[in-house]
Protein backbone atom coordinates (compact mmCIF):
# COMPACT_ATOMS: atom_id res chain seq x y z
CA UNK A 1 0.00 0.00 0.00
CA UNK A 2 1.04 3.27 -0.80
CA UNK A 3 2.22 5.61 1.98
CA UNK A 4 -0.30 8.45 0.22
CA UNK A 5 -2.82 8.91 -2.43
CA UNK A 6 -4.52 10.97 -4.54
CA UNK A 7 -7.97 9.54 -5.86
CA UNK A 8 -9.33 11.48 -8.64
CA UNK A 9 -8.98 14.62 -6.83
CA UNK A 10 -10.18 18.06 -7.93
CA UNK A 11 -9.48 21.54 -6.61
CA UNK A 12 -11.99 24.66 -7.82
CA UNK A 13 -11.17 28.08 -6.71
CA UNK A 14 -13.99 30.68 -6.53
CA UNK A 15 -12.33 34.42 -7.86
CA UNK A 16 -13.43 37.45 -6.00
CA UNK A 17 -15.85 37.79 -8.91
CA UNK A 18 -17.42 34.50 -8.41
CA UNK A 19 -15.99 33.07 -11.59
CA UNK A 20 -14.48 29.36 -10.97
CA UNK A 21 -10.81 28.44 -11.90
CA UNK A 22 -10.52 24.44 -12.01
CA UNK A 23 -6.79 24.50 -11.00
CA UNK A 24 -6.92 20.16 -10.88
CA UNK A 25 -8.86 17.56 -12.46
CA UNK A 26 -8.84 13.73 -12.39
CA UNK A 27 -5.59 14.44 -10.68
CA UNK A 28 -4.14 11.03 -9.25
CA UNK A 29 -0.72 10.14 -7.77
CA UNK A 30 0.83 7.58 -5.36
CA UNK A 31 3.45 8.24 -3.23
CA UNK A 32 5.97 5.05 -2.00
CA UNK A 33 6.85 4.83 1.71
CA UNK A 34 10.66 6.06 1.96
CA UNK A 35 10.76 7.83 -1.83
CA UNK A 36 12.16 10.91 -2.31
CA UNK A 37 9.10 12.39 -5.47
CA UNK A 38 9.78 15.34 -7.36
CA UNK A 39 6.52 17.14 -8.39
CA UNK A 40 7.57 19.34 -11.31
CA UNK A 41 5.56 21.75 -13.51
CA UNK A 42 5.28 24.89 -15.37
CA UNK A 43 4.29 27.61 -13.42
CA UNK A 44 0.88 28.15 -12.04
CA UNK A 45 0.16 24.54 -13.00
CA UNK A 46 -0.99 23.82 -9.48
CA UNK A 47 1.78 22.15 -7.76
CA UNK A 48 1.66 24.26 -4.34
CA UNK A 49 -2.31 23.23 -4.75
CA UNK A 50 -1.26 19.54 -4.28
CA UNK A 51 1.14 20.44 -1.34
CA UNK A 52 -1.30 22.59 0.58
CA UNK A 53 -4.11 19.40 0.50
CA UNK A 54 -1.57 16.90 1.53
CA UNK A 55 -0.20 18.98 4.28
CA UNK A 56 -4.16 19.43 5.47
CA UNK A 57 -4.06 23.53 4.92
CA UNK A 58 -6.74 22.91 2.15
CA UNK A 59 -9.45 20.42 1.14
CA UNK A 60 -10.25 19.16 -2.30
CA UNK A 61 -13.33 20.27 -3.89
CA UNK A 62 -13.65 16.47 -4.76
CA UNK A 63 -12.05 13.42 -4.84
CA UNK A 64 -9.99 11.58 -1.84
CA UNK A 65 -6.01 12.12 -0.10
CA UNK A 66 -5.62 8.94 1.67
CA UNK A 67 -2.45 8.79 4.17
CA UNK A 68 -1.66 4.96 5.54
CA UNK A 69 -5.11 4.08 4.26
CA UNK A 70 -6.85 6.91 5.84
CA UNK A 71 -8.13 10.47 4.87
CA UNK A 72 -6.26 13.50 5.47
CA UNK A 73 -8.65 16.00 7.09
CA UNK A 74 -6.06 18.40 8.16
CA UNK A 75 -2.71 19.75 9.23
CA UNK A 76 -0.92 17.01 11.66
CA UNK A 77 2.24 16.26 13.04
CA UNK A 78 2.68 13.63 10.45
CA UNK A 79 3.15 15.39 7.25
CA UNK A 80 6.15 18.05 8.37
CA UNK A 81 6.11 21.06 5.92
CA UNK A 82 9.06 22.93 4.30
CA UNK A 83 7.95 26.62 3.08
CA UNK A 84 9.76 28.05 0.24
CA UNK A 85 10.13 31.93 2.12
CA UNK A 86 11.71 32.05 5.88
CA UNK A 87 8.11 33.89 6.93
CA UNK A 88 7.35 30.87 8.86
CA UNK A 89 10.11 30.68 11.55
CA UNK A 90 9.59 32.39 14.37
CA UNK A 91 11.69 35.79 14.25
CA UNK A 92 11.66 35.91 18.50
CA UNK A 93 12.72 32.50 18.86
CA UNK A 94 16.72 30.84 18.47
CA UNK A 95 17.33 29.03 15.96
CA UNK A 96 17.42 26.18 18.31
CA UNK A 97 13.81 26.81 20.10
CA UNK A 98 12.71 26.93 16.22
CA UNK A 99 14.03 23.45 15.77
CA UNK A 100 12.66 22.51 19.04
CA UNK A 101 9.29 23.79 18.98
CA UNK A 102 6.70 21.02 18.00
CA UNK A 103 8.70 19.15 20.85
CA UNK A 104 7.84 21.66 22.97
CA UNK A 105 4.37 22.04 21.67
CA UNK A 106 4.32 17.96 22.72
CA UNK A 107 5.66 18.86 26.12
CA UNK A 108 8.61 17.15 26.13
CA UNK A 109 11.04 17.78 28.76
CA UNK A 110 13.94 20.59 28.48
CA UNK A 111 16.81 18.37 28.35
CA UNK A 112 15.78 15.83 26.04
CA UNK A 113 14.44 18.49 22.95
CA UNK A 114 17.26 20.61 24.20
CA UNK A 115 19.80 17.31 22.94
CA UNK A 116 17.59 16.12 19.77
CA UNK A 117 17.72 19.94 18.76
CA UNK A 118 21.12 20.22 18.75
CA UNK A 119 21.42 16.72 16.97
CA UNK A 120 19.37 17.60 14.09
CA UNK A 121 21.12 21.59 13.60
CA UNK A 122 23.96 19.38 13.77
CA UNK A 123 23.03 17.26 10.43
CA UNK A 124 21.70 20.67 8.75
CA UNK A 125 25.46 22.03 9.54
CA UNK A 126 23.96 24.47 11.90
CA UNK A 127 25.34 23.39 15.46
CA UNK A 128 27.25 27.09 15.74
CA UNK A 129 24.57 28.96 14.78
CA UNK A 130 22.08 27.58 17.61
CA UNK A 131 21.34 31.17 19.66
CA UNK A 132 21.31 33.26 17.09
CA UNK A 133 17.51 34.65 16.14
CA UNK A 134 16.32 33.96 11.96
CA UNK A 135 17.01 38.03 11.34
CA UNK A 136 20.51 37.23 11.73
CA UNK A 137 20.86 34.16 9.68
CA UNK A 138 21.05 34.25 5.82
CA UNK A 139 18.70 32.69 3.55
CA UNK A 140 20.53 29.05 3.28
CA UNK A 141 20.72 29.12 7.44
CA UNK A 142 17.21 29.59 7.95
CA UNK A 143 15.86 27.20 5.12
CA UNK A 144 18.26 24.48 7.05
CA UNK A 145 16.41 25.92 10.37
CA UNK A 146 13.49 24.99 8.74
CA UNK A 147 14.15 21.71 8.02
CA UNK A 148 16.02 20.82 11.24
CA UNK A 149 12.68 21.92 12.49
CA UNK A 150 10.65 19.74 10.63
CA UNK A 151 13.38 16.70 11.06
CA UNK A 152 13.26 17.10 14.80
CA UNK A 153 9.50 16.70 14.47
CA UNK A 154 9.61 13.27 13.19
CA UNK A 155 6.91 13.12 10.78
CA UNK A 156 6.00 10.45 8.94
CA UNK A 157 6.36 12.81 5.72
CA UNK A 158 8.39 15.39 4.58
CA UNK A 159 6.53 17.72 2.13
CA UNK A 160 8.45 21.05 0.94
CA UNK A 161 7.60 23.47 -1.72
CA UNK A 162 10.30 24.67 -3.48
CA UNK A 163 12.38 25.12 -0.49
CA UNK A 164 15.30 26.51 -2.22
CA UNK A 165 13.68 28.51 -4.99
CA UNK A 166 14.87 32.13 -3.51
CA UNK A 167 18.10 30.86 -2.48
CA UNK A 168 20.89 32.01 -4.94
CA UNK A 169 22.58 29.42 -7.16
CA UNK A 170 25.45 28.57 -5.46
CA UNK A 171 23.69 28.36 -2.14
CA UNK A 172 20.87 25.95 -4.16
CA UNK A 173 23.65 23.35 -5.42
CA UNK A 174 25.22 22.81 -1.86
CA UNK A 175 21.53 22.32 -0.34
CA UNK A 176 20.57 20.22 -2.87
CA UNK A 177 23.71 18.26 -2.09
CA UNK A 178 23.20 18.13 1.66
CA UNK A 179 19.42 17.55 0.87
CA UNK A 180 19.79 14.08 -0.90
CA UNK A 181 22.64 13.37 1.86
CA UNK A 182 19.76 14.05 4.77
CA UNK A 183 17.55 11.87 3.09
CA UNK A 184 19.82 8.81 2.62
CA UNK A 185 21.07 8.91 6.16
CA UNK A 186 16.91 9.48 7.17
CA UNK A 187 15.03 7.72 4.33
CA UNK A 188 11.80 9.88 5.18
CA UNK A 189 9.51 10.26 2.63
CA UNK A 190 9.46 13.41 0.69
CA UNK A 191 7.51 15.52 -1.68
CA UNK A 192 9.65 18.14 -3.23
CA UNK A 193 7.36 20.96 -5.38
CA UNK A 194 9.71 21.84 -7.76
CA UNK A 195 9.85 23.63 -11.42
CA UNK A 196 13.56 23.37 -11.75
CA UNK A 197 14.09 19.89 -14.09
CA UNK A 198 17.93 20.02 -12.68
CA UNK A 199 16.89 20.24 -8.96
CA UNK A 200 14.22 17.63 -9.45
CA UNK A 201 16.94 14.99 -11.51
CA UNK A 202 19.64 15.74 -8.99
CA UNK A 203 17.25 14.85 -5.98
CA UNK A 204 13.78 12.79 -6.87
CA UNK A 205 13.74 8.81 -6.41
CA UNK A 206 10.74 9.48 -9.01
CA UNK A 207 9.63 12.87 -10.95
CA UNK A 208 5.75 13.62 -11.43
CA UNK A 209 5.40 15.76 -14.39
CA UNK A 210 2.36 17.56 -14.56
CA UNK A 211 0.15 19.17 -17.14
CA UNK A 212 -0.60 23.13 -17.53
CA UNK A 213 -3.40 24.42 -15.77
CA UNK A 214 -5.85 24.71 -15.50
CA UNK A 215 -7.09 21.36 -15.08
CA UNK A 216 -4.03 19.90 -14.23
CA UNK A 217 -3.09 16.66 -13.41
CA UNK A 218 0.07 14.09 -13.81
CA UNK A 219 1.39 13.99 -17.40
CA UNK A 220 3.47 10.96 -16.82
CA UNK A 221 5.83 9.74 -14.06
CA UNK A 222 9.70 8.93 -14.44
CA UNK A 223 11.61 6.33 -12.25
CA UNK A 224 15.16 7.73 -11.48
CA UNK A 225 17.68 4.71 -11.38
CA UNK A 226 20.90 6.52 -9.88
CA UNK A 227 22.36 5.14 -6.80
CA UNK A 228 24.40 7.47 -4.32
CA UNK A 229 25.66 11.14 -5.02
CA UNK A 230 24.56 12.10 -8.38
CA UNK A 231 26.29 14.51 -10.81
CA UNK A 232 25.00 17.00 -13.41
CA UNK A 233 28.28 15.74 -15.69
CA UNK A 234 26.98 11.78 -15.97
CA UNK A 235 25.23 10.90 -19.31
CA UNK A 236 22.70 8.99 -17.41
CA UNK A 237 22.05 12.52 -15.49
CA UNK A 238 21.88 13.92 -19.22
CA UNK A 239 19.54 11.31 -20.42
CA UNK A 240 16.71 11.75 -17.57
CA UNK A 241 17.21 15.26 -18.01
CA UNK A 242 16.79 15.15 -21.73
CA UNK A 243 13.71 12.51 -20.95
CA UNK A 244 11.85 14.92 -18.69
CA UNK A 245 12.71 18.04 -20.71
CA UNK A 246 10.71 16.61 -23.51
CA UNK A 247 7.89 15.67 -21.39
CA UNK A 248 7.64 19.23 -19.76
CA UNK A 249 8.51 21.58 -22.65
CA UNK A 250 5.31 21.45 -24.30
CA UNK A 251 3.76 21.77 -20.91
CA UNK A 252 5.53 25.20 -20.16
CA UNK A 253 4.85 26.54 -24.06
CA UNK A 254 1.51 26.00 -23.11
CA UNK A 255 1.17 27.68 -19.85
CA UNK A 256 2.82 30.72 -21.48
CA UNK A 257 0.39 31.13 -24.47
CA UNK A 258 -2.36 30.85 -22.10
CA UNK A 259 -0.74 33.94 -19.35
CA UNK A 260 -0.94 36.47 -22.95
CA UNK B 1 40.40 58.06 21.72
CA UNK B 2 38.29 55.34 20.06
CA UNK B 3 35.30 55.77 22.85
CA UNK B 4 35.64 59.55 22.16
CA UNK B 5 34.70 58.68 18.49
CA UNK B 6 32.08 56.08 19.35
CA UNK B 7 30.47 59.01 21.75
CA UNK B 8 30.72 61.46 19.56
CA UNK B 9 28.81 59.61 16.91
CA UNK B 10 26.18 58.01 19.00
CA UNK B 11 25.64 60.97 21.15
CA UNK B 12 27.41 64.03 19.54
CA UNK B 13 25.36 65.12 16.37
CA UNK B 14 21.80 64.80 18.94
CA UNK B 15 23.31 67.08 21.80
CA UNK B 16 24.43 69.46 19.32
CA UNK B 17 20.71 69.68 17.66
CA UNK B 18 19.71 69.85 21.36
CA UNK B 19 21.90 72.39 22.52
CA UNK B 20 21.08 74.66 18.90
CA UNK B 21 17.45 74.81 19.99
CA UNK B 22 18.55 76.55 23.20
CA UNK B 23 21.08 79.09 21.21
CA UNK B 24 18.23 79.84 19.13
CA UNK B 25 15.89 80.26 21.26
CA UNK B 26 17.87 82.75 22.88
CA UNK B 27 19.10 84.83 20.43
CA UNK B 28 15.67 85.31 18.81
CA UNK B 29 14.23 85.87 22.16
CA UNK B 30 16.96 88.79 22.85
CA UNK B 31 17.59 90.14 19.97
CA UNK B 32 14.36 89.60 17.44
CA UNK B 33 11.23 89.39 20.13
CA UNK B 34 13.27 91.51 22.67
CA UNK B 35 9.52 91.35 24.60
CA UNK B 36 8.86 89.92 28.45
CA UNK B 37 5.79 87.76 26.47
CA UNK B 38 8.84 85.59 25.34
CA UNK B 39 11.70 84.70 28.09
CA UNK B 40 15.25 83.45 26.79
CA UNK B 41 16.11 80.02 28.15
CA UNK B 42 18.27 81.26 30.70
CA UNK B 43 15.30 82.95 32.57
CA UNK B 44 12.77 79.79 32.36
CA UNK B 45 15.93 77.68 33.20
CA UNK B 46 16.29 79.98 36.53
CA UNK B 47 12.31 80.42 37.41
CA UNK B 48 12.71 76.56 36.91
CA UNK B 49 15.27 76.21 39.38
CA UNK B 50 13.73 78.43 41.68
CA UNK B 51 9.76 76.43 41.67
CA UNK B 52 11.73 73.29 41.71
CA UNK B 53 13.01 74.50 44.92
CA UNK B 54 10.08 75.40 45.89
CA UNK B 55 8.85 72.27 45.27
CA UNK B 56 5.74 73.65 43.31
CA UNK B 57 7.09 72.15 40.18
CA UNK B 58 7.81 68.53 41.54
CA UNK B 59 4.57 68.80 43.13
CA UNK B 60 2.76 69.70 39.16
CA UNK B 61 4.90 67.13 37.79
CA UNK B 62 4.08 64.08 40.17
CA UNK B 63 0.53 65.20 40.46
CA UNK B 64 0.39 64.97 35.99
CA UNK B 65 2.41 61.99 35.79
CA UNK B 66 0.47 59.65 38.05
CA UNK B 67 -2.42 60.37 36.18
CA UNK B 68 -0.77 59.22 32.64
CA UNK B 69 0.65 56.74 34.36
CA UNK B 70 -2.29 55.01 36.02
CA UNK B 71 -4.88 55.74 32.78
CA UNK B 72 -1.79 54.88 30.52
CA UNK B 73 -1.33 51.14 32.43
CA UNK B 74 -4.84 50.55 32.51
CA UNK B 75 -5.88 51.62 29.40
CA UNK B 76 -3.41 49.26 27.62
CA UNK B 77 -4.39 45.97 30.16
CA UNK B 78 -8.03 46.82 28.72
CA UNK B 79 -6.68 47.14 24.93
CA UNK B 80 -4.57 44.79 24.44
CA UNK B 81 -6.78 41.43 25.27
CA UNK B 82 -9.83 43.05 23.53
CA UNK B 83 -7.25 44.13 20.64
CA UNK B 84 -6.50 40.02 20.66
CA UNK B 85 -9.75 38.72 20.71
CA UNK B 86 -10.90 41.38 17.90
CA UNK B 87 -8.02 40.09 15.60
CA UNK B 88 -8.47 36.82 16.52
CA UNK B 89 -11.97 36.05 16.14
CA UNK B 90 -14.68 37.34 13.17
CA UNK B 91 -17.55 37.76 15.27
CA UNK B 92 -15.82 39.85 18.44
CA UNK B 93 -14.37 41.75 15.49
CA UNK B 94 -18.06 42.58 14.04
CA UNK B 95 -19.79 42.93 17.10
CA UNK B 96 -16.81 45.98 18.76
CA UNK B 97 -16.23 47.79 16.08
CA UNK B 98 -19.07 49.95 15.89
CA UNK B 99 -17.51 50.70 19.45
CA UNK B 100 -13.88 51.61 18.04
CA UNK B 101 -14.66 52.93 15.02
CA UNK B 102 -17.25 55.52 16.81
CA UNK B 103 -15.28 56.38 19.39
CA UNK B 104 -12.06 56.67 18.05
CA UNK B 105 -13.99 59.79 16.35
CA UNK B 106 -14.60 61.60 19.42
CA UNK B 107 -11.57 63.00 20.46
CA UNK B 108 -10.52 62.37 24.46
CA UNK B 109 -10.06 66.32 24.50
CA UNK B 110 -14.01 66.68 23.57
CA UNK B 111 -14.71 63.88 26.49
CA UNK B 112 -13.41 66.14 28.93
CA UNK B 113 -16.92 68.35 29.16
CA UNK B 114 -18.95 65.02 30.15
CA UNK B 115 -15.67 63.64 32.13
CA UNK B 116 -15.89 66.21 34.60
CA UNK B 117 -19.58 66.39 34.53
CA UNK B 118 -19.58 62.36 35.44
CA UNK B 119 -16.35 62.28 37.76
CA UNK B 120 -16.34 65.46 38.89
CA UNK B 121 -12.75 67.36 38.89
CA UNK B 122 -10.89 64.86 40.85
CA UNK B 123 -8.69 62.24 39.74
CA UNK B 124 -11.09 60.49 38.17
CA UNK B 125 -11.74 62.30 35.71
CA UNK B 126 -8.44 62.36 34.19
CA UNK B 127 -7.97 58.55 34.72
CA UNK B 128 -11.07 57.96 32.68
CA UNK B 129 -9.86 60.36 30.11
CA UNK B 130 -6.68 58.99 29.95
CA UNK B 131 -8.01 55.17 29.64
CA UNK B 132 -9.88 56.62 26.87
CA UNK B 133 -7.67 57.93 24.67
CA UNK B 134 -4.82 55.37 25.53
CA UNK B 135 -7.25 52.16 24.63
CA UNK B 136 -8.47 52.48 21.22
CA UNK B 137 -5.02 53.74 19.94
CA UNK B 138 -3.85 49.96 21.50
CA UNK B 139 -6.89 48.09 20.26
CA UNK B 140 -5.96 49.23 16.96
CA UNK B 141 -2.79 48.43 16.91
CA UNK B 142 -3.07 44.86 18.62
CA UNK B 143 -5.60 43.91 16.26
CA UNK B 144 -3.89 45.00 13.27
CA UNK B 145 -1.16 43.03 14.37
CA UNK B 146 -2.93 39.54 15.10
CA UNK B 147 -4.35 40.09 11.24
CA UNK B 148 -1.04 40.77 10.08
CA UNK B 149 0.91 37.53 11.18
CA UNK B 150 2.29 35.57 8.42
CA UNK B 151 -0.47 32.90 7.51
CA UNK B 152 2.85 30.27 6.89
CA UNK B 153 3.66 30.81 10.81
CA UNK B 154 0.57 29.42 11.88
CA UNK B 155 0.21 26.43 9.02
CA UNK B 156 3.91 25.56 10.44
CA UNK B 157 2.59 25.50 13.93
CA UNK B 158 -0.51 23.19 12.97
CA UNK B 159 1.69 21.01 11.22
CA UNK B 160 4.10 20.61 13.84
CA UNK B 161 1.17 19.39 15.94
CA UNK B 162 0.19 22.58 17.87
CA UNK B 163 -3.19 23.00 19.42
CA UNK B 164 -5.32 26.01 18.79
CA UNK B 165 -4.94 27.46 22.53
CA UNK B 166 -0.91 26.39 21.95
CA UNK B 167 -0.94 28.54 18.58
CA UNK B 168 -2.57 31.60 20.32
CA UNK B 169 0.20 31.47 23.14
CA UNK B 170 2.90 30.64 21.44
CA UNK B 171 2.48 31.79 17.92
CA UNK B 172 0.18 34.76 17.54
CA UNK B 173 0.59 36.29 20.93
CA UNK B 174 4.64 36.60 20.60
CA UNK B 175 3.99 37.52 16.71
CA UNK B 176 1.70 40.57 17.53
CA UNK B 177 4.47 42.10 20.48
CA UNK B 178 5.83 44.48 18.27
CA UNK B 179 2.48 46.45 17.13
CA UNK B 180 1.53 46.01 20.77
CA UNK B 181 4.18 47.74 21.89
CA UNK B 182 4.20 50.70 18.96
CA UNK B 183 0.29 51.38 19.89
CA UNK B 184 1.27 51.92 23.53
CA UNK B 185 4.07 54.19 22.82
CA UNK B 186 1.50 56.42 20.20
CA UNK B 187 -0.76 56.19 23.25
CA UNK B 188 1.83 57.47 25.46
CA UNK B 189 2.07 60.38 23.53
CA UNK B 190 -1.65 61.39 23.41
CA UNK B 191 -1.59 60.41 26.89
CA UNK B 192 0.42 63.62 27.09
CA UNK B 193 -1.59 65.78 25.12
CA UNK B 194 -5.17 65.03 26.38
CA UNK B 195 -3.75 65.09 30.73
CA UNK B 196 -2.85 69.30 29.71
CA UNK B 197 -6.28 69.67 28.01
CA UNK B 198 -7.60 67.84 30.86
CA UNK B 199 -5.90 69.69 33.43
CA UNK B 200 -6.29 73.15 31.91
CA UNK B 201 -9.67 73.22 31.72
CA UNK B 202 -10.26 71.21 35.30
CA UNK B 203 -7.80 70.23 37.57
CA UNK B 204 -6.04 71.73 41.21
CA UNK B 205 -2.87 71.06 40.38
CA UNK B 206 -0.60 69.46 37.52
CA UNK B 207 1.40 70.88 34.74
CA UNK B 208 -2.03 72.02 32.77
CA UNK B 209 -3.00 73.91 35.58
CA UNK B 210 0.40 75.90 35.95
CA UNK B 211 -0.48 76.98 32.29
CA UNK B 212 -3.39 78.17 32.92
CA UNK B 213 -2.23 79.81 36.42
CA UNK B 214 0.68 81.48 34.39
CA UNK B 215 -2.01 82.65 32.18
CA UNK B 216 -4.90 83.94 34.44
CA UNK B 217 -1.72 85.76 36.46
CA UNK B 218 0.45 86.60 33.54
CA UNK B 219 3.49 84.79 34.82
CA UNK B 220 4.90 84.06 31.69
CA UNK B 221 8.15 82.70 32.82
CA UNK B 222 5.68 80.22 34.75
CA UNK B 223 4.16 79.22 31.85
CA UNK B 224 7.76 78.40 30.07
CA UNK B 225 8.30 76.37 33.14
CA UNK B 226 5.73 74.13 32.38
CA UNK B 227 6.10 73.76 28.45
CA UNK B 228 9.83 72.89 28.52
CA UNK B 229 8.76 70.77 31.39
CA UNK B 230 6.10 68.77 29.59
CA UNK B 231 8.54 68.80 26.43
CA UNK B 232 11.46 67.13 28.49
CA UNK B 233 9.06 64.88 30.29
CA UNK B 234 7.56 63.80 27.10
CA UNK B 235 11.15 62.46 25.46
CA UNK B 236 12.33 61.25 28.79
CA UNK B 237 9.25 58.82 28.82
CA UNK B 238 9.45 58.13 24.96
CA UNK B 239 13.16 57.53 25.08
CA UNK B 240 12.56 55.30 28.42
CA UNK B 241 10.23 53.61 26.74
CA UNK B 242 12.23 52.61 23.65
CA UNK B 243 14.86 51.45 25.57
CA UNK B 244 12.78 49.09 27.40
CA UNK B 245 11.62 47.52 24.27
CA UNK B 246 15.08 47.47 23.07
CA UNK B 247 16.50 45.43 25.62
CA UNK B 248 13.48 43.54 27.28
CA UNK B 249 11.75 43.12 23.78
CA UNK B 250 14.76 43.70 21.43
CA UNK B 251 13.71 39.81 20.00
CA UNK B 252 10.19 40.96 19.24
CA UNK B 253 11.58 43.34 16.47
CA UNK B 254 9.44 43.65 13.90
CA UNK B 255 12.27 42.73 11.40
CA UNK B 256 11.13 39.18 10.48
Amino acid sequence: MPLVSFHDVQKTYRSLHGVDYPALEHFSLDIEVGEFFCLLGPSGCGKTTVLKMLAGFEAPTAGRILMDGRPVTGASRDRGVVFQGDDSLYGWLTAAENVEFGLRMRRIGKPERRERAMRYLDLVGLRGQAKKYPAELSGGMKQRIQIARVLANEPKMLLMDEPFAALDAQTRALMQVELASIWRATRTTVLFITHDIDEAVILGKRIGVMRAGPRSRVKGVVEVSLNGARSRTDDAFLAYYKQVYEMIRDEVATSLSRAD
Amino acid sequence: MRLARYLWTEYGTYTLGFASLFVIWQLTSIYLVGSVLFPPPTLVFRKGLVLARSGVLLEHLAASLQRILAGFVAGSLLGIPIGLAMGSFRPVRRLLEPYTEFLRFIPSVAMITVAVIWFGIGEASKIFLIIYTTIFIVILNTAAGVSAIAPNKIRAAESLGATPAQIFFHVALPATVPYILTGMRLAMANSFTTIVAAELIAANDGLGKMLWDGRLFMLVDDIFVSLVTLGLLGFVTDRLFRWAIYTFAGKYSPAT
